[in-house]
């Protein structure tokens, strides 16, 4: 049955390998997949530890329903101490990992140690082997993935792994799956690369039981239609996630040049429109009606040909709008590359605009970039720079390295012009204009990142009793909400309410756009109850899968708490206060974010959490969470 | 109305494998791709996915070779089916199928195949793209015809009155 997989604790120092069951009651408080994985982090990597040394605990996982009859249950989760932040970190991907893990016996790898030469891991029906990947070393994602196939001679094994950039130590490095399935964010790719281990391949026939299948068939049918149903989903799939782009440009929610303007003119040949031509089809997940990517083909210049997925809204971004760029075929080279090497798109695409900022304001020059040229809107220099920092070539090397590390590097005079929250790079959006999506990135777990708490449909200023119907449940919220974006008042609670419903979907191993993220429709609580009923028998009530959400949404606080955060690293820079946004809509033009009502909204953000002024997690909601013997450091 | 048939498309198709675990749930009760009766078959070095599985032939090999006469054919269903109370396990059905369509269940000991779920095929339900469909044969050579001569027929619409 879907209970019935096992956690393995693999040490790559001395090739000790063990297998031990998950007890249920683990089940029970932290569900499985992010969920789990928080609390495995907490208790096996030592309080300061080196996010690259031997003792840095790495974690691999799939959610509680991947691989059942739960719509999109494709989600591998990882995570680690991070190398970019030195606090939480942590990725989740799609694909078709997660589900071959299941079907081999396994939920959850806990990887210590460091191997001495370069190797992979190969799981298949409960037996774990470390191989030899010396061959594999220097590898890009789409090789590595497709010489453990041949390797094995099976095209059926599915295969995480990182690319040069990862191997580098980039400190935004991914780990990947597919062409395009970016374990994302945070530098878990490095966190591998720093461990030796280039890839985990899985193959897996064993039964996953589903407890009422007859029922769960159904529900899993009822559960699609609502998904594709509704407007959004139906745009996505015919356009995918690049058709946000528009949305957002239009209104002025994206961040242009850096942060120097809220709005990309003349777009029209990055809107996801274009994708047409160069698409051969869209692309699913494991067990997605949704699916949100394109398939496309290079069309020009010396990648043309080359076959990749995507572009999503944050390549547009990141090779549009936050350079400057307005070419298509430089969004969909830019997008093929940062995968193929394996890096975050959103961490490259903001660390090559914040250094054309420090170009133009004089703070780097050509002596620091070898001679390149950073200037807006070229998309030679664009591509030339994704490359420099996949192999860690001259200013690479140093933008490599991430915002803080990078700053450190450069001087301080580049630290005011630095969009990060937490030492993390935030996505190209804008928050300037909206007061709840400003919160969310100052608060996330992870550093600046919208996919942690971004109530997004507070921007369709949707009717209040829309909102009141997701937002009041399932603890009975009885605070104020409000359905304007420009509003600060009830957005803590629209921020807090969607952490902990994408923590339940990360630990059910499900995807965002299967929940309350693009759409007030999508499945959340109590679908989530049903889905596990039907697929494992457990019994959670909506309110219990809320305080499991919590629960681990604190330990990950917690973790944070150790690792030195304290409430100023719940902050936004200083430019989302003091520079008002220039262009967009009424709605969105001459905006930035009020310092004593955002510290209003933090406050509040805390209450709601049961959290200290200091945002430390008080005794009593250790105690009322069953955690209390995790205490927060001292 | 006529006969059905089951028929794939990869120009449709989305490389989800929702089909198989929907089929080996609806036969098995497990999640299972070693069970299910269709299988996405991936080329993903060029994103091309076709779903194969059995073609419900008619002069089906899986048929011919069984030394016990267990396989047979369901006319009113246009279906190959095997006959459990006469078979006897010994796999030549899975090795004679071109398409690979005859499964073999180690854990119980018996082979399996696609039974079109009794008319209402579950793979052709959950597929939103309708890659995967369940269409009256008498049917469909019309809509092909109607789908190739779409560009022709803009062309001449266009040009080929002068």
């Amino acid at each position: 049955m879907a209970l019935d997989r096992n956690i393995a604790y693999i040490d790559l120092t001395t090739g000790e390998v063990r297998t031990e069951p998950i007890p249920l009651e683990w089940r029970r408080k932290y569900i499985g997949g992010r969920g789990l994985d928080a609390y495995l982090l907490y208790t096996h990597c030592p309080p300061q530890a080196d996010p690259l040394g031997p003792e840095n605990a790495l974690l691999i996982s799939a959610g509680l329903l991947v691989g059942t009859m739960a719509s999109a249950s494709a989600r591998t989760h990882i995570m680690a101490k991070s190398p970019l932040t030195g606090i939480l970190g942590s990725a989740n991907m799609g694909g078709f990992f997660a589900p071959e893990l299941r079907w081999a016996g396994f939920d959850h790898l806990v990887i210590r140690g460091q191997a001495e030469r370069p190797v992979y891991l190969y799981i298949h029906n409960g037996e774990i082997e470390i191989r030899s990947a010396e061959k594999l070393w220097g590898s890009g994602v789409y090789d590595t993935q497709d010489l453990i196939r041949r390797e094995l001679d099976d095209p059926e094994t599915q295969v995480l792994c990182i690319g040069q950039a990862g191997e580098n130590l980039v400190r935004f490095a991914n780990v990947m799956t597919g062409r395009k399935n970016a374990g994302g964010r945070t530098g878990m790719g490095a966190v591998m690369g720093a461990k030796r281990l280039k890839a985990v391949a899985c193959r897996g026939t064993r039964s996953i039981a589903i407890r009422f299948p007859e029922e769960a068939l159904e529900y899993n049918k009822q559960i699609i239609d609502q998904v594709v149903s509704t407007k959004v989903s139906q745009i996505m799939q015919r356009w995918g996630t690049g058709f946000i782009f528009g949305v957002t440009n239009t209104t002025g929610l994206v961040r242009c040049r850096n942060f120097q303007y809220n709005q990309l003119p003349n777009s029209e040949d990055i809107e996801c429109e274009n994708l047409d031509k160069v698409s051969i089809g869209l692309d699913g997940c494991f067990g997605c009606q949704v699916h949100c990517r394109h398939r496309y083909i290079i069309p020009e210049g010396p990648y043309a040909g080359t076959y990749a997925q995507g572009p999503e809204y944050t390549s547009q971004g990141a090779f549009g709008a936050e350079v400057g760029c307005r070419s298509l075929n430089t969004v969909l080279v830019g997008n093929h590359l940062v995968n193929d090497y394996g890096m975050d798109t959103l961490e490259v695409g903001s660390m090559m605009a914040w250094a054309m900022e420090l170009f133009e304001k004089g703070i780097l020059t050509e002596k620091d970039t070898a001679g390149l040229r950073l200037a807006w809107g070229d998309d030679e220099a664009v591509i030339e720079l994704v490359r420099r920092i996949a192999f860690r070539r001259d200013i690479g090397d140093i933008l490599a390295e991430g915002p803080l590390g990078a700053a450190r590097r450069i001087g301080p005079q580049s630290l005011p012009y630095l969009i990060h929250v937490k030492g993390m790079s935030n996505l190209h959006s804008d928050e300037r204009p909206t007061p709840a999506l400003a919160l969310n990135i100052a608060v996330s777990s992870r550093g600046a990142d919208h996919l942690r708490g971004r109530p997004a449909i507070d921007l369709y200023n949707l009717p209040l009793p829309v909102l009141e119907r997701v937002y009041r449940n399932p603890d009975g919220y009885t605070g104020p909400l409000t359905n304007s974006y420009s509003e600060y008042e009830g957005k803590p609670r629209m921020v807090q309410w969607q952490e902990l419903v994408y923590m339940a979907v990360d630990s059910l191993g499900v995807c965002k756009y299967h929940t309350v993220f693009l759409s007030p429709n999508h499945p959340q609580f109590k679908e989530f109850a049903r889905l596990i009923y039907l697929n494992t028998g457990l019994e959670f009530s909506e309110r219990e899968i809320w305080d499991a959400a919590e629960r681990c949404y604190t330990i990950e606080r917690l973790f944070n708490l150790r690792e030195g955060m304290t409430r100023k690293d719940d902050w936004l820079p200083d430019r989302y206060f003091d520079e008002p946004t220039r262009l967009g809509l009424p709605v969105a033009r001459g905006k930035c974010i009020d310092r004593e009502k955002f510290r209003a909204m933090l406050d509040e953000y805390y209450r709601l959490h049961g959290w200290d002024e200091n945002g430390v997690p008080t005794p009593e909601t250790l105690e009322r969470l069953g955690i209390a013997a995790l205490k927060p450091a001292a | 109305m006529g006969k059905k048939i089951l028929i794939t498309d990869p120009e449709r198709c989305t490389g989800c494998r929702l089909c198989e675990i929907v089929c080996s749930v609806k036969h098995d009760g497990v999640s299972n791709p070693a069970l299910a009766r269709i299988h996405v078959v991936k080329w993903d070095n060029e994103g091309f996915y076709l779903p194969m599985r059995c073609q419900q032939c008619r002069e089906a090999p899986c048929l011919a070779v069984c030394p016990k006469g267990a396989i047979r054919r369901d006319e009113a269903l246009d279906c190959v089916r095997i006959d459990y109370e006469r078979c006897i396990g010994c796999k030549l059905c899975v090795q004679a199928c071109p398409f690979g369509a005859m499964g073999w269940d180690a854990e119980r000991g018996r082979v399996f195949k696609c039974d079109l779920c009794e008319g209402d095929p579950q793979c052709v339900r959950f597929c939103d793209m309708k890659a995967v469909d369940y269409v009256e044969a008498d049917r469909l050579s019309c809509v092909r015809m109607r789908q190739a001569g779409e560009q022709y027929s803009a062309l001449m619409r266009r040009y080929g009155r002068g």
